[in-house]
């Protein structure tokens, strides 16, 4: 079997990168052309790529854009638009190219790169300086764009509507002298390379990354009250999050470090305001503690820790799925908690309100993934759906003489006393306790204590949502957050062909569905667990739990390359009737 | 119909001490629960957060809701309460091992954050619950801990000097053998409008039988105390002996606070998104 998904025949897709050194407008120009495509009706996602550097630095867009939803680059580029070549080396690895692909440059940025033109790009050459230069302000990236319009073959309106819309805070000036670069390069050789076709109804889209998703979802959830500390790839979502929460009768505040943020939200939720921090692995790490205080004094806390590559500082602005482990078993002692994935931007939204929901009605600790590719990258996707979800904290409203807070009830979920309630007084606290939540070290309490965290969670029933499952057959792709959008597309492209598979996104890691996946699994001749990390983490998670079968392979490639389509394609070896 | 008012003894849980006897502490919490009385404070509107150490179980003991939370951490906690909760009257109370070692960071930014709320240290200068080590309050030339035995050999912390440099508008220091003293000045804190600290000296019998002596150490500040002069504040607290009990520095300073409003809707966020 061929190891590629030629990108022509897959949903009709396709895929740009725009390269450009510091200020050059790499994002700006790939964003415009995300949206442009939609207002043609296609779907789309744009991934960012950055150096290290804070200004100034080199920066890739990546764009791919489809009549499908498109939840992952493909194998191939078959457009590269060079606004120059410095720095290039450091994407070259990003941006595979193929005999098919187009390379748009400007001769005045010097030859195309040997390593870039090595598979056999055709080059088209469009003077974006010499364009740009004769209009006062004139920006190259403008030119570039309309150049790279055409062989998209999006039309001129589209552009102009959606550099209009992008640039507009800029003032008039600047989006005028835009639109006229951007039809010199559109004008300037209006060969296409490809035409696309357009969905026929044009549908609502949204234009989202997964950090404004999972800000939204957390909001959508009844998040009243963040606590946080700024950290790479998660502060996006707390800057969105923080003027919106305020104008929602709620708040966000600054901590001093990620131990005080923790504990912050423990102090809120203590209070009754459903409550939530985001953080990447560094900041996790310290979090642990605090994770264990509020799952023993069963405080609700949501964390959303959007993966980064690691361990320790690891690569701060690429992605990785690798604190599975962290979030699995992070915490001393027995410790049952809840693991969440999102399964796509557009999942966001959704994961995150019934991460933050769970953890309200199970008084509960909910951890959800989220990761840089996600949590970065920006979405044109359809609306995600409204989801009512009847899960809220278990609030006593008038605590009796009776009242125990540590109550061991038929699904031991106990009612929360809310200070400022008469009679409903308690300590809170992280050491063992009995069901008044008086601390005890006696044998008889912590193991009652213990059952009660634990069957809350393990008997719980978290309904169809746990995972999402396409597709049937003897072989079958296992995966879990943004790996999913990938393994979806291979899924997808087996089928389009005439084959069988089975795609399984586990939504829901921790409490794990063991006999609902062990079922799903049971028939598999072969199994592959498609992870973004070194060691195979959810491999062998799964392994540990029984539920795979005993062929089962791992398939884990670490960040910061994104798992391509062909990479799965080679793992399946065309074994995939 | 008038409700009886509540006596300092309605304040206290029942539930049994793990103190040894003789600890200064049980005079913490009787003062504090005589400040709460003198100050009609109702009992579920007031929140005793705490973090780990013998002192820190001083939440459990009294009848008010609580948290009894992780090392160093309570006045993390305690600031996520108060501003999710301003209604509540938040108090923070800890040791100074809990305080001033582990917690450190947290102390600079409960006091320029200035939040409304009390935070007390019992300070015995020794980390009782983990039986005698040296904390960042004792002195360098202490040799009574196995872990440490030549001593610290580094200079004690002195913690009115880091709440005054890091902002606190409201500092005194207090004594477990004084509790009428005591309790004036845990109802002037917890009254002052923003982040309130009071540095008790409570001695540890246990570790520290020598802090005996503080009997015939303590004095009262002078009668011109307290300033609102942060200079004069600063000349006090460093020329004194550390064991002069009072209110050293009394400052309002605007309180801090979260602020929001109820002027939009999800629906109208989510606008936002719409292409």
């Amino acid at each position: 079997m061929n190891d590629k998904i030629p990108s022509e025949t897959l949903s009709s897709s396709f895929s740009v990168a725009v390269t450009g050194s510091g200020g050059s407008g790499a994002v700006t120009t790939g964003r415009i052309l995300l949206e442009a495509a939609a207002e043609c009706g296609f779907q789309g996602l744009m991934t960012r790529s950055a150096g290290p550097q804070i200004r100034g630095g080199e920066s890739a867009a990546m764009i791919r854009f489809s009549a499908d939803p498109v939840e992952c680059m493909g194998d191939e580029y078959d457009l590269l638009v060079g606004l120059d070549w410095l720095n290039i080396e450091r994407f070259a690895d990003e941006i595979p190219l193929s005999g098919k692909s187009l390379i748009l440059t400007d001769p005045a940025a010097g030859e195309v790169p040997a390593l870039l033109r090595s598979n056999g790009a055709e080059v088209r050459e469009v003077p974006f300086k010499k364009f740009a230069s004769s209009l006062p302000g004139g920006r190259l990236n403008m030119v570039a764009l309309g150049a790279a319009a055409v062989v998209c073959g999006l039309p001129l309106e589209a552009m102009e509507s959606s550099v209009q819309r992008i640039l507009k805070r800029k003032g008039k000036e600047v989006v005028e002298t835009a639109l006229q670069a951007l039809r010199m390069g559109y004008n300037h050789d209006r060969r296409p390379r490809i035409s696309l076709q357009a969905p026929e109804t044009k549908p609502r889209y949204w234009s989202i990354t997964g950090n404004q998703a999972c800000g939204l979802g957390a909001l959508r959830g009844g998040v009243r009250f963040v606590a946080a500390y700024p950290i790479t790839p998660a502060s996006e979502m707390l800057e969105w999050m923080s003027p919106r929460l305020e104008r929602l009768g709620g708040s966000l505040l600054q901590a001093e470090d990620e131990l005080a943020s923790i504990n912050m939200i423990i102090g809120a939720s203590f209070g009754g305001v459903p409550s939530l921090t985001a953080t990447s692995g560094p900041g996790l790490s310290l979090m642990v503690e605090g994770l264990g205080l509020a799952l023993v004094s069963e405080t609700p806390v949501t964390v959303v820790n959007v993966m980064r590559g690691g361990p320790s500082t690891g690569i701060p602005t690429k992605s990785e799925q690798s604190d599975l482990n962290i979030a699995l078993y992070g915490m001393h002692g027995d410790a049952p908690h809840l693991v969440l994935a999102p399964t796509s931007i557009r999942d966001c939204v959704f994961t995150t309100q019934w991460a933050v929901q769970l953890a309200e009605h199970l008084q509960a600790v909910s951890l959800v993934l989220s990761d840089q590719s996600l949590g970065q990258s920006q979405a044109v996707i359809e609306v995600p759906p409204e989801r009512e979800l009847a899960l809220q904290r278990k609030v006593e409203p008038a605590p009796g003489e009776e009242y125990q807070r540590y109550a061991i009830t038929s699904d031991n979920i106990s009612t929360m006393s809310l200070p400022g309630t008469a009679g409903g007084m308690y300590t809170a606290d992280g050491l063992e306790h009995n069901s008044h939540g008086t601390p005890s070290s006696m044998a008889v309490d912590h193991r009652a204590q213990l059952a009660k965290r634990l069957h809350k969670l393990e008997d719980f029933d978290f309904g169809d949502d746990w995972a999402e499952v396409e597709g049937e057959g003897p072989h079958c792709l296992v995966t879990w957050g943004s790996s999913a959008g990938v393994v979806r597309e291979v899924g997808n492209w087996i089928r389009a062909q005439g084959g069988a598979i089975r795609v399984v996104v586990l939504r829901l890691l921790m409490p794990l569905q063991r006999e609902k996946l062990k079922a799903l699994l049971a028939d598999a001749s072969k199994a592959i667990v498609v992870e973004q990390n070194h060691g195979g983490q959810l491999f062998h998670y799964l392994r540990a739990e029984g539920v795979l079968p005993e062929s089962a392979e791992s398939l884990a490639q670490p960040g910061p390359l994104p798992l391509r389509p062909g990479r799965i394609l080679r793992a399946l070896g065309g074994d995939t009737a | 119909m008038t409700v009886p008012a509540l006596k300092a003894k309605d304040y206290k849980s029942g539930i049994k001490a793990v103190w040894c006897p003789g600890c200064g502490h049980f005079a913490v919490l009787s003062a504090l629960t005589k400040a709460m009385a003198h100050l009609e404070l109702v009992k579920e509107d007031v929140a005793v957060v705490s973090g780990i150490g013998c002192s820190s179980r001083l939440p459990a003991y009294i009848d008010t809701y609580g948290f009894h939370g992780v090392h160093g951490r309570a006045l993390a906690a305690a600031s996520g309460l108060k501003a999710a909760r301003p209604d509540l009257t938040v108090i923070a109370a800890g040791g100074d091992g809990d305080g001033f070692s582990i917690g450190g960071n947290h102390f600079l930014h409960a006091c320029r954050r200035n939040m409304d709320m009390t935070y007390i240290v019992m300070d015995n200068e020794v980390y009782g619950m983990t039986k005698g080590q040296a904390s960042p309050t004792t002195l360098p030339d202490w040799c009574n801990s196995k872990m440490t035995p030549h001593g610290t050999g580094i200079p004690s912390f002195n913690p009115a000097a880091i709440a005054l440099a890091a902002g606190a508008g409201f500092i005194a220091r207090g004594y477990s053998g004084e509790p009428s003293e005591l309790t004036r000045l845990l109802v002037e804190a917890i009254e002052h409008p923003g982040f309130a600290f009071v540095q008790v000296l409570s001695g540890c019998v246990t570790y520290r039988p020598d802090q005996k002596r503080w009997k015939e150490e303590v004095h009262p500040l002078g009668s011109d105390l307290p300033t609102d002069d942060p200079v004069k504040a600063a000349q006090i607290i460093v020329a004194d002996d550390g064991k002069a009990t009072g209110v050293i520095y009394a400052k309002r300073f605007p309180v801090w606070q979260p602020e929001n409003r109820t002027d939009s809707d999800l629906h109208t966020i989510e606008q936002e998104f719409q292409l």
